[in-house]
């Protein structure tokens, strides 16, 4: 049988978070009530024309300086005729030959995935298709908002040189931790501020002519559906190719439920979008003095990230790289950590990428929407360092307080949590189950090792039951050894 | 020398003449007569008394009404003007109110000019006489039975019977300067960036621009001066803010150093009276203490291959909003591509799917860089050539048109007979340039003759300068 | 042509417009023959660059206005017939 190795390019979409659209000056906003940030040159009303942001030519410069992008002297906007309802002009003005930033380099666990281009252009509106169970086939008939119409984006073009779909996932993860890192965007995959297409294809190993015809995979709406796309569609290509059968190139549509990708309707004809340079914008042509200012301001980036917080908080690279990958959570992390007042930083990373992370997966919030605030996290780190709390006792506290708007404080007093650490009340609690349980004292005694630990062990939970778990662990047992010995 | 606008202004500023007096005549002019004409396709008769009503409370508390105070206008229907209704002559907007205005409507109304109404166009302003417009024709106020060129020939023609002291058209290839010239009156295509085109309905972006019509220069210097100017809301109008015309005007031709364009002037389709007129317009300038010669520019043979590309393909993307989704007219269908295309068919006019196939064309894949891409290098030799002619000249001469009006109907039957009209206006648009028309005299029959005065991108002041002694020479 | 276009043509339109559209390419054939490879394009007669502008909210349209144009509209949004195709 034969091997094959698969090939992948990355195309990224990721909406800028200006102020403003990319043309006019309507807020550039996600969840707004539908048609009411538009005007009209976003609504592409007759006599509209459109104006350059100029912070969309900065965040360009941004990504140009963190990716080491060429930006080439000038760059011109042009426009990709088609039609379609959500296009309020039926173009969209995009760049075609001369896009702002070519040559750019990311790299991913240390293999170097070179980056076409990046370009500008301007997003669509949005459909809703009615009647067909929200899909467009089978549906009825569909409504259009044009708030997201003229919202900016940056399209990132990947070369062909991801191998494979946990490389492309890890390309994804540490571009959308740049992306973040600089300010451009808030990456949220789930709002769609942030899209990834996947180019696929397969050839036998050690075949060095041409590329396997590849195919366009679209609709992942997370990075763990990127991965498990471009798997399923590598699968399917070589179990295609091994019967015989040719790839067709298409755009396919990745269907989450039911874990495969589908063709989409053959369209009457190949879309000739032609391009054509935008006649009513001029050339953009980054100075030097725009570059330097960008330069100057750099932020810092995942990488340098990740080494920091191994060095200054001396955490394993495998729990820097999570904080830094999972978008907010270092920022949060490091919030908590500047409020700090007993525990150290790592103790609140390893809080951050254990339970914290944990409920962001399950809940599929955000690190900033969180009802804990990160003083809160800092208090519970506190909580536990000065022995109020023992650490399974915060683990239920932060359950609840990662769910509710209450403080850490807070719910130790309406539950009556607090670790109770007075000797003299455990030396009673001691006291009262070896009265209560003689016998047991007795087998104890007189067991070998094995029984004696297994005697210890019960006297232990009863002692700790009787303190309804809040008893001071380290304590109870030096008082019970004492009482035993 | 009179110059009925300025005049005007001064005679209400003065309260000498009253804005609401001055309305109502021309109101009951536009009754009396455009329905022979057709020039209008709107009247904004409520909407005009109130603004004229206003201009008079300015005066009567001594303010300042403004540099066109009283002044009646008329604006070619491809201009924004909110909650009015706005067509560009076609059905495909039949009833659409815009909710915005066109940035040059704001100014003309900030001078204290008064809209008296739209006026009529060859649909989406392509055409050459107005005919192509989806409500009829509009005639010529020389002889109704004539064209009075297009496509601006409903305010071109406006103007020439005197419903409006001023109007406004759009010049994409000709279509100010050459009903201008059908018409007997002026019509200015300033240089390209120097007039905002927010809010005119677009028809080739590259080559579009704004500029005035009146009956004499000073006026369409008046106008010229208020409409010009630096626009936020367009990428593509100069920064820098223009210099005053009207100071400049009579500054005279002493020295200034005119050519005449062979290529355009010497053709065969130019009839002898129009290149006559251009001659003896000529022997006046020489008369005046100019210099005059023959000048060669030839890539101008291109220009109109050139803009019959370079025109239909911008045309065919600005018109792809014409979809029926979100105002206009709608031909409904089962599915969205379907209502797209029946709702276009429906609703555009013969000449616009002419174009908007043949700009589709231009730039499909496999033939862009041979014809669009071609195109657009002609364009640069166009502005070579002319560059180089004006290190030696300060502005050129030829036609305006190649003809006078021409009966209606005579040349619909062959679209590039039509496309003909155009060949001595388009090389300024492709190079960006300024150009006018002036009278000069009447042809055969008495019909209004035209002379084309030619300046480099920015060379308003000297256009206007020569315009002006034609002006006080003309026959 | 007609599709990309989204013109539905009757098949007599069709038949005069290839034939006027010749005739109009044939003359501008002259342009094609030309050997012009050394001549740039002109996109813009204006030699301006960089026209910017800041990224500051401006007021918006009101949706009321915007919609009473519209053919035909439900629950604040365009409404059009199904559509068959993703782009």
């Amino acid at each position: 049988m034969t091997e094959y190795r698969p090939t992948i390019g990355l195309e990224v979409h990721c909406e800028l978070s200006t102020a403003t659209k990319l043309f006019c000056g309507c807020p550039n906003e996600f969840g707004a009530e539908p048609n009411t940030n538009i005007c009209p040159v976003c609504l592409g009303l007759p006599g509209s024309l459109p104006v350059l942001n100029a912070t969309a030519v900065e965040f360009a410069l941004r990504l140009a300086e963190a990716l080491s992008f060429t930006v080439p002297e000038r760059s011109i906007f042009a426009r990709k005729n088609y039609f379609y309802p959500d296009m309020p002009k039926d173009y969209q003005v995009s760049q075609y030959e001369a896009p702002i930033l070519t040559d750019g380099v990311l790299d991913v666990g240390g293999t170097t995935i070179r980056i076409e281009r990046a370009h500008l252009e301007e997003d669509t509106g949005k459909s809703q298709h009615i009647g067909g169970g929200g899909r467009i086939h089978g549906a009825d008939h569909s409504l259009i908002d044009y708030n997201r119409a003229g919202v900016p984006l940056m399209e990132i073009v990947s070369r062909p040189d991801i191998t494979s779909a946990e490389q492309a996932r890890g390309y994804a993860t540490e571009l959308r931790a740049v992306l973040l890192a600089i300010g451009v965007s808030d990456v949220k995959m789930e709002e769609g501020s942030m899209r990834v297409d996947a180019n696929v294809s397969v050839r036998p190993v050690g075949d060095t002519g041409e590329l396997g015809t590849k195919v366009e995979v679209k609709n992942m709406n997370s990075i763990r559906s990127l991965g498990r796309a471009i798997d399923h569609e590598i699968e399917r290509q070589v179990a295609a190719l091994e019967s015989s059968e040719r790839i067709v190139q298409e755009t396919r549509h990745w269907d989450e439920a039911d874990g495969t990708t589908h063709g989409m309707r053959n369209k009457e004809g190949s879309s000739d979008y032609r391009y054509f340079p935008e006649p009513d914008l001029l050339p953009v042509a980054p100075t030097e003095e725009q570059r330097a200012q960008v330069r100057d301001s750099r932020p810092e980036l995942p990488a340098a990230k990740r080494a920091r917080l191994v060095a200054e908080w001396g955490l394993a690279e495998h729990d820097a790289r999570v904080l830094v990958d999972v978008p907010y959570l270092a920022d949060y992390a490091q919030a908590a950590v500047a409020t700090l007042s007993g525990g150290t930083p790592k103790d609140v990373a390893n809080w951050c990428t254990g339970e914290v992370l944990a409920y962001l997966n399950e809940s599929g919030l955000s690190p900033e929407v969180l009802p804990l605030a990160p003083d809160g996290l800092a208090e519970l780190v506190g909580l536990v360092a000065d022995g109020t709390l023992s650490r399974s006792l915060a683990k239920d506290v932060l359950d609840e307080a990662l769910r509710e708007p209450k403080r850490p404080k807070q719910i130790i007093e309406e539950r009556g949590l607090a670790q109770v650490s007075d000797e003299g009340e455990l030396a009673a609690v001691i006291d009262a189950v070896i009265d209560a349980n003689a016998d047991t004292v007795e087998s104890y005694r007189s067991g070998d090792d094995k029984a004696r630990k297994k005697k210890r062990g019960f006297l232990m939970g009863e002692a700790m039951k009787a303190t309804k778990g809040q008893g001071n662990p380290q304590l109870l047992n030096r008082l019970l050894d004492d009482r035993l010995a | 020398m009179s110059a009925p606008a300025t005049d005007l202004v001064a005679s209400v500023r003065s309260g000498t003449e009253r804005a609401r007096d001055v309305v109502e005549a021309r109101l009951a002019d536009i009754e009396a007569r455009d329905p022979e004409l057709h020039a209008f396709l709107l009247v904004l008769a409520d909407d005009a008394r109130v603004a004229a009503d206003a201009v008079d409370a300015a005066v009567a508390v001594g303010d300042d009404p403004g540099p066109l105070a009283g002044v009646p206008v008329v604006l070619k229907d491809n201009l924004c003007v909110r909650g009015t209704p706005t067509t560009c002559g076609s059905r495909i907007l039949d009833g659409w109110r815009p909710p915005y205005t066109a940035t040059v409507v704001d100014r003309i109304k900030q001078a204290g000019g008064i809209v008296l109404g739209k006026t009529n166009l060859d649909e989406f302003a392509m055409g050459s006489s107005t005919e192509n417009s989806a409500f009829g024709p509009t005639r010529n106020p020389h002889d109704p039975s004539r064209v009075p060129g297009g496509s601006s020939g409903g305010s071109a023609a406006a103007v020439a019977a005197g419903f409006g002291l001023l109007g406004l058209g759009s010049d994409t290839g000709g279509s100010i300067r050459q009903p201008a010239a059908l018409c007997g009156v002026v019509g200015v295509k300033p240089t390209y960036g120097m007039v905002s085109r927010y809010g005119l309905v677009a028809f080739a972006s590259s080559l579009d621009q704004i500029g005035p019509f009146a009956t004499t220069v000073e006026d369409a210097a008046r106008l010229l001066d208020v409409i010009a100017g630096p626009d936020p809301f367009d990428s593509t109008c100069i920064a820098d803010a223009p210099p005053m015309l009207e100071p400049m005007l009579r500054d005279g031709v002493a020295g200034l150093r005119i050519g005449i364009v062979e290529e355009l002037t010497d053709v065969d389709g130019v009839q002898p009276e129009v290149r006559a007129a251009v001659e003896a317009a000529a022997a006046a300038l020489e008369a005046a203490g100019a210099s005059v010669e023959r000048v060669s520019v030839p890539s101008t043979v291109y220009g109109l291959s050139a803009y019959y590309l370079i025109a239909p393909a911008e045309a065919s993307s600005n018109l792809a909003r014409y979809d029926g989704v979100r105002y206009g007219l709608r031909v409904d269908a089962e599915d969205v591509a379907t209502m797209n295309a029946a709702t276009r068919a429906a609703g555009f006019g013969t000449e616009v799917k002419r174009r908007i196939m043949l700009g589709t064309y231009a730039l499909s894949a496999g033939y862009y860089d041979a014809y669009y891409g071609q195109a657009q290098r002609i364009r640069t030799l166009i502005i070579r050539d002319l560059a180089r002619v004006y290190e030696s000249r300060d502005v050129l001469l030829s036609p305006t048109s190649p003809t006078v009006a021409f009966e209606v109907g005579a040349k619909t039957a062959d679209p590039l007979s039509m496309y003909l009209s155009d060949v001595c206006t388009i090389p300024t648009n492709l190079a960006g340039h300024a150009a006018m028309s002036v009278p000069w005299g009447t042809g055969a029959a008495s019909l209004p003759v035209g002379v084309q005065v030619l300046a480099p991108a920015l060379g308003e002041a000297v256009m206007f300068r020569v315009a002006q002694a034609l002006e006080e020479a003309a026959p | 042509m007609a599709r990309l276009a989204r013109l539905a043509l009757t098949p007599e339109e069709v038949e005069r417009l290839t034939g006027e559209l010749g005739v109009i390419l044939d003359h501008a054939g002259d342009v094609s023959a030309l050997d012009l490879g050394d001549v740039e394009p002109t996109a813009h007669p204006l030699p301006l660059v960089n026209v910017l502008r800041a990224d500051e909210v401006r007021p918006t349209l009101d949706r009321d206005e915007v919609l009473a144009a519209a053919p035909d509209a439900e629950d604040g949004r365009f409404r059009v017939p199904r559509i068959l195709d993703a782009p």
